[in-house]
């Protein structure tokens, strides 16, 4: 019983940081039809850059600021630079571009930070709570991933459903053209799309951190485990995303500590093509009436 | 208001627009009729900012306004409704009205404006939490010219706005089109299949036919021509 409700627990845990990574790719696959395999790279460079600032003697909360804050500028010049200049063609050019760029971002940051994974401090203890003289597999840590995360998602939640730069932002991804003819700056919106994303995933990028080395090819099994969550939500949704994650969390989790570790990237895979072949619109998706 | 002057525009190779000239005065109502395929909603496009003449100009209230950005023509009063609405069926019927005046900045502006839409079509109103992919042809109507009213636009570029709606809700939307430019001085250019109804709000009308204007004046004068209402316009 007590491993079951560690591995519950390790998968809430796990489970936010997929949410987070996976609201990235939904965030920008909503608002220009992409999926950013980019993402795994973008917050890789944040995490680096925030490992830079502790490493320069500045306080956790100020690197903490410092990965989101690039986070935000990464995404925003990666839309105006490289898919901005692809806009009008295929959809899949932007995509492989994506995918040129974390290759990109791999190798510059193992030519900055080296290739050697490093270790991150964690901003609260990773130590689980002491529960009836048993640490669980959860702890201060854990708590503040769980809390971060829903946070970041409610702040998105009250931009997009509350504010009127929100409403900019969901017609123009749900349609370019009406936005415009409403004087909706709809090229400012994608950017701000791409920036919030990446924003999102370089949150995702030092609360996971911690618990993993951090090298320029760490992120890449959780961009895997992401997608698969976003899949699993059903990719337009936000909430799915959330959903999503923590499902897929705690199915790794459940994986890993009953059927062995080395099988939660195949457990993934599982998942991921069982979702595409039996409902590929997703779990959790709402049938909605779509324009014809 | 609006002056077109020349404009030619292509699709790639091929020719949309040719020499089309056209003026609007403040407060006017004009109507374009012509058949599927003579260029009207082209015509409408190339003012609106969204594909660029090859050549012409266009003027919109003294300025030459020939290679402004959409965006920047809805700034300066000048809105498009396209044909069949373009509202956004994600969004509520509250939202699409919203967005309509979110590029203003004074708030309370933006809430009176709204309260005078609504007022125009209260329709609207019952509808209001509703995603707007549940509205019928001629609630979505409203919807888009209500939305385009919410930015206080100068002028109107009303693409097919009876199209595929009955009779009555037409001429619905062709009294509150009379009653805008009367009640607000409201200019408008009305791309028309239905000439009947079209003329029966315009004070002039131009015929085009494959990309040229072929005939144009007074409304009823166009609307008494024996000829042209039989060779373009498909009147008895």
């Amino acid at each position: 019983m007590s491993r079951f409700v560690d591995l519950t627990l390790n998968g809430i845990s796990n489970g936010m940081i997929y949410a987070a990574v996976a609201l990235s790719l939904v965030l920008i696959w909503r608002a220009t039809r992409i999926i950013n395999f980019a993402q795994g790279g973008m917050m890789m460079i944040t995490t680096f850059i925030a490992l830079s600032v502790v490493d320069a003697g500045g306080s956790y909360w100020l690197a903490f600021c410092v990965a989101l804050a690039s986070g935000f500028a990464i995404g925003a010049v990666t839309e105006r630079a490289l898919v901005r200049s692809l806009e009008g063609g295929p959809p899949l050019n932007a995509v492989i571009a994506t995918l040129g760029l974390l290759i990109l971002l791999q190798a510059v940051a193992g030519m900055i930070w080296g290739n050697t994974p490093r270790s991150f401090p964690p901003a609260y203890s990773i130590r689980g709570y002491e529960i009836s003289g048993r640490h669980v597999l959860f702890g201060p840590f854990d708590t503040f991933t769980v809390l971060a995360v829903l946070g970041a998602a409610a702040a998105l939640a009250v931009l997009f459903r509350g504010t009127g730069i929100g409403l900019q932002m969901r017609a123009s991804a749900f349609d370019a053209l009406a936005a415009r003819l409403q004087g909706v700056r709809v090229t400012r919106m994608y950017t701000l799309g791409w920036a919030l994303a990446a924003l999102t995933g370089s949150l995702a990028g030092v609360l996971v951190a911690p618990a993993v080395f951090v090298g320029p090819n760490t992120f890449d099994a959780i961009l895997v485990f992401a997608f698969t969550a976003a899949v699993l939500g059903g990719l337009d949704s936000p909430v799915g995303a959330i959903i999503g994650g923590l499902v897929l969390g705690l199915s790794l989790s459940y994986v890993s500590g009953y059927a062995g570790s080395s099988l939660v990237t195949l457990a993934a895979l599982a998942i991921l093509i069982a979702v595409l072949m039996v409902r590929p619109e997703g779990l959790f998706s709402v049938a909605r009436a779509r324009r014809i | 208001m609006l002056q077109v002057d020349g404009v030619t525009m292509h699709y790639g190779p091929v020719r949309a627009l040719e020499d089309v000239s056209l003026a609007v005065p403040p407060g006017g109502i004009v109507a374009v009729l012509g058949a599927n395929g003579a260029g009207k909603t082209s015509l409408l496009r190339t003012i609106a900012g969204l594909v660029r003449p090859s050549s012409g100009r266009i003027k919109f209230d003294g300025e030459t306004v020939t290679l402004a950005a959409t965006e920047d023509l809805v700034r300066r009063g000048l809105a498009y409704v396209p044909e069949g609405g373009g509202v956004i069926g994600e969004l509520t019927v509250e939202e699409n009205l919203r967005l309509g005046a979110l590029w203003r900045r004074d708030r309370d502006e933006r809430l009176r404006t709204l309260d005078e839409v609504v007022s125009v079509f209260p329709r609207l109103a019952e509808r209001s939490g509703m995603h707007a992919s549940t509205l019928s042809g001629g609630e979505r109507q409203m919807l888009s010219i209500g939305r385009a009213l919410m930015g206080r636009p100068r002028m109107l570029l009303l693409d097919e706005p009876s199209l595929g709606l009955a009779p009555i809700v037409v001429e619905q939307i062709m009294r509150v089109i009379g009653e805008l430019r009367r009640e607000r001085g409201l200019t408008v250019l009305l791309v028309e299949q239905n000439a009947r109804s079209a003329l029966s709000v315009a004070d002039q009308g131009a015929v085009l036919n494959v990309g040229r204007v072929v005939a144009h004046g007074e409304a009823q004068q166009l609307a008494a021509d024996a000829q042209l209402r039989h060779a373009y316009l498909g009147m008895t």
